[in-house]
């Protein structure tokens, strides 16, 4: 017989209860579920990145609604549990439903805490706790006016960061001196202040908030020191309460929390309490994972398997700001006892701190680098005693054992029960036997089957190391990623058997990899005939109908239609004859607009695609060819003006762009490539936010690469040091193609150089002679066929129909 | 209605597109990969693009633009967008290619 089980709440771990009950004990219970929130059940971690847009509530639900009606479940939304009359065996809610209960679970979860200050109930005060909280500040961000968050937790600080992403001009108030004081020391609290007032938010620590001002709308905040803030929105984020008022009335025992004992039992033998309202040993919980575990052990009494007990863990902390890394873990108070090593590295933004006790990790706080968190959570956990590497411990699992190891090495060195996923307690040896056994291949399978990166996400990086582990070659993050519909390929996969199997034509390509429609798409033809210009310069025909626009009439298309044309000026240096050509064809052609580019040459705007040809006769006749400013190709060398003229310069800088250019002009590559060489490090060619740049010092030639300045800002990174301007060329070339070589279609150098990792390139280039020279050959080669002025081609007649009409028709005949 | 000579089917590239000029606005006039040609307005329902210039994969062709898809075959964007060109009756005399166009548009002026 069914026995009715009634739950109060639809949170995070009553859902996650649910799903081990539905295992465990499937049919066993007639399930009802009381929601005080109008909706299902989602991932309430990640309320945050909806707030900063980087997801939608639809990609946050855990259990949409047909998952309750596959499992027969009866979910009550927005209605609040009102009264639990025990003698009865009844719940009955708000909306005066009555249901009686067999087996009754309570997860209320918390209620946010408002500061009892004057004005705290004013419209614009609000709090952070569910998906009518983030709606609420979504609306309030459209004002683009400012805000002020109380609280400088993590709560807090992810509120203030999604709100600041959002246009507000945010204000974080903490009332302790550094922010995240429970999770992080001084030192890296203080990193982490001016992290994010280096993005724009403020923030004011030992503020007491004294009252809210306003006239029955927020208008301000006003500090005890006498300071007022201006805002227009108020979101408390100081805390959390256990919601127990409803157990309290029931006649519950209840302390901070609604007491349970190790099987999350209540005092009446009948109903279990599990989630953020449950006190356990004294304790009350807020992050998810013991959650989790109190769902397990809940959803196990419930099916009648009384041996499982709650244990309590430290769990780490991590805040979802993106491009924030933040690790916390355990006690990092100082004491006689302890002992502590820490790691600062200023430049980079890099704190790291171990706290000792008796040889044995105790606690671990990251800032900037949190890439070994996994291992300090398992030495603490498991009290290994570090005295024979305490020397290298800060710097590492990598570092254990002489000379640093690959990435991949240090989560192939991690024990079984290695926990990889935080969040829902998923260990190492789970994810792989879970990969081998039931053939998982994607992120999206692993994340099924174990749950593993399934909540924040965080340790994602970290499954997908374990799978290439497990699945070798098998399994590359990419191929998760197709490159479009045409196909289930990704890029990747797509060169590899591109140069596997020879296929030399777009048409052969598409047969042999089982492409799924007759001839692909405006995604995928221009990658695949980039693929093959880079793979068969000799060989292959470049498909001008698989080209954009821009390249197919090397001109740069503009909103109206018209084209804009810009030649090349090498190095950016230009001359008398070559400005009066210029000036002469703007005339000519009445060309609307001259414009001084961001590279050092002159866009000529505004002109019918079918007077480009003559505008290009013109233009050769005076000495330019094209300077492909419209390519997925080599565009521009930026220089300054170098040793020949600057009274700082080390070298000859112009002279090197020049070379470099008409060495590396015509050339094809994955996107866009731009470069600079600066005659010192004064950098006046701003050579450090390019694909590739040179910075000239007094013993040779810095190479630099992997900057960007447009949708990522980002400064390059050194691949090394050169003594020649022959080596530098060399090198540079070589790295190009490399590059060209192994970069996804329009995935620009820095993101191909993150993909690959820093050091393999530096080894590839700076140390393998064999290799560099090999790529510089492939390169040279390529330019023989590459090195041919597209618009010289076209003034003598080629592709003639792409610039004119194919015919006036319609017009009176007597016009003429 | 009036039939009018544009040119031959091998002026257009395969995969590829011409435009011819009337007074009603340029004609987009594409020919796929399997021979088929279609006539359609050269002016994207989104911004004005000239799908000429576009790349025609299939039935359809992509926006220079903003990467619009627009059906060959009726005139509509495809996928999530909404909009729609108009098509232009043509007609295909063993590659002797003829559009339509309205006559009261031609006794103008």
């Amino acid at each position: 017989m069914t026995e009715k089980l009634v739950i109060i709440g639809n949170g995070m771990a009553p859902g996650r209860m649910l799903e081990h009950l539905l295992e465990k004990a499937p049919g066993r219970y007639e399930v009802t579920i009381f929601n005080a929130e109008p909706r299902v059940n989602y991932d309430r971690i990640m309320l945050s990145p909806v707030l900063s847009g980087e997801k939608d509530y639809e990609e946050i639900i855990i259990h949409g609604d047909g998952w309750y009606i596959k499992h027969g479940i009866t979910l009550y939304k927005g209605h609040r549990i009102v009264s639990i009359d025990r003698d009865q065996r009844t719940v009955t809610s708000d909306h005066g439903v009555t249901e009686s209960y067999d087996r009754l679970v309570i997860a209320t979860g918390s209620v946010p805490f408002i500061l009892p200050v004057p004005g705290h109930d004013m419209r614009g005060v609000i709090t952070y706790r569910d998906l009518d909280d983030v709606q609420a500040m979504l609306l309030a961000a459209q004002s683009r006016e400012k805000a002020v968050v109380i609280g400088g937790g993590l709560l807090g600080l992810e509120a203030a960061a999604g709100l600041a992403g959002r246009g507000m001009d945010v204000t974080v108030l903490h009332v302790m001196p550094t922010l995240m004081d429970r999770q992080l020391d001084p030192a890296a609290g203080y990193l982490l202040q001016k992290e994010l007032e280096g993005r724009g938010i403020k923030i004011i620590c030992k503020a007491n908030t004294k009252a809210i001002v306003g006239n029955g709308k927020v208008e301000g905040i006003e500090l005890d020191d006498g300071r007022v803030i201006p805002a227009t929105l108020v979101v408390m984020a100081v805390g959390i309460r256990p919601s127990v008022g409803l157990a309290k009335e029931a006649g519950l025992a209840v302390n901070r929390g609604i007491v349970v004992d190790n099987g999350m039992q209540t005092s009446d033998g009948r109903i279990w309490a599990l989630g953020e309202c449950a006190e356990v040993d004294g304790m009350v919980y807020g992050l998810v994972a013991p959650l989790y575990e109190m769902a397990r052990v809940a959803a196990s009494h419930l099916a009648g398997e009384r041996s499982a007990t709650f244990v309590h863990s430290d769990t780490p902390t991590k805040l979802k700001v993106t491009g924030i890394e933040l690790f916390s873990l355990g006690d990092f108070a100082d004491g006689d006892d302890r002992e502590e090593i820490v790691l600062r590295d200023a430049a980079a933004g890099v704190y790291k701190r171990l706290v000792l006790k008796g040889n044995r990790i105790i606690g671990t706080v990251l800032y900037g680098e949190t890439a070994d968190g996994a291992w300090f959570n398992d030495l603490k956990k498991k009290e290994t005693d570090i005295s024979d590497m305490r020397q290298t411990l800060i710097f590492g699992q990598g570092y254990q054992g002489g000379a640093p190891l690959d990435p991949m090495a240090a989560v192939a060195a991690l024990p079984d029960d290695a926990e990889i996923c935080g969040c829902n307690g998923v260990c190492k040896g789970k994810i792989v036997s879970a990969i081998a056994d039931k053939g998982l291949t994607s992120l999206d399978d692993v994340r099924a089957h174990t749950k593993a990166s399934a909540s924040c996400g965080s340790c994602t990086g970290l499954v997908e190391q374990l799978m290439t582990l497990t699945l070798g070659e098998g399994y590359s993050p990419a191929a998760v990623q197709p490159m479009c519909g045409c196909t289930d390929l990704g890029h990747d996969d797509v060169r590899r058997l591109i140069k596997a199997k020879g296929l030399k034509t777009i048409p052969a390509v598409m047969q042999e990899l089982e492409w799924k429609t007759s001839c692909g798409c405006a995604k995928c033809r221009p990658a695949l005939n980039y693929y093959l210009v880079c793979d068969f310069p000799d060989e292959y025909a470049d498909d001008y109908q698989s080209r954009f626009i821009n390249e197919r009439v090397h001109a740069n298309i503009q909103k109206d239609g018209t084209y804009s044309v810009v030649p090349r000026m090498w190095g950016g240096v230009t001359n008398s004859g070559e400005l009066r050509a210029i000036a002469d064809v703007v005339d000519k052609f009445e060309i609307p607009l001259v414009k001084v580019t961001g590279g050092q040459r002159i866009d000529l705007l505004g002109i019918e695609k079918e007077d480009l040809p003559a505008v290009w006769a013109d233009l050769g006749k005076a000495g330019f060819i094209s300077g492909q400013a419209y390519a997925k190709g080599l565009r521009t060398v930026k220089t300054c003006v170098g040793s020949d003229w600057c009274r700082f310069g080390t070298q000859d800088s112009t002279g090197l762009g020049i070379r470099i250019e008409k060495f590396m002009w015509g050339s094809w590559t994955p996107a866009k490539l731009k470069m600079a060489v600066s005659g010192c490090p004064r950098n006046c060619a701003e050579a450090t936010c390019k694909d590739i740049g040179v910075i000239c010092v007094d013993s040779g030639f810095e190479i630099h690469f992997a900057g960007a300045a447009g949708l990522d800002i980002k400064g390059t990174e050194v691949l090394g040091l050169v003594k020649t301007e022959d080596e530098a060329l060399e090198h540079i070339v070589a790295l190009t193609q490399m590059y060209r070589e192994q970069a996804r279609y329009l995935e620009r150098i820095y993101k191909w150089a993150k993909r690959i990792g820093l050091e393999e390139i530096r080894r590839q280039i700076m140390e393998d002679v064999d290799k560099r020279k090999a790529y510089y050959d492939r390169f040279v080669f390529s330019q023989k066929f590459a090195q041919v002025d597209p618009w010289s081609e076209r003034v003598s007649g080629k592709d003639k129909h792409e610039f004119r009409p194919m015919a006036t028709v319609g017009y009176p005949e007597a016009a003429e | 209605m009036n039939w009018f000579a544009i040119g031959n089917i091998a002026d257009i590239p395969l995969r590829g597109a011409r435009c011819v000029k009337t007074p009603q606005g340029k004609i987009a006039v594409f020919r796929t990969a399997e021979n088929e040609v279609f006539a359609i307005e050269d002016h994207c329902p989104h911004k004005g693009g000239p799908l000429s210039q576009g790349i025609v994969h299939a039935k359809a062709v992509t926006c220079p633009l903003h990467n619009w898809v627009i059906s060959l075959e009726t005139g509509k964007a495809l996928g999530a967008d909404e909009g729609a060109v108009k098509t232009i009756a043509l007609r295909n005399d063993d590659g002797a290619l003829f559009i339509a166009l309205e006559s009261l548009m031609m006794a103008a002026e």
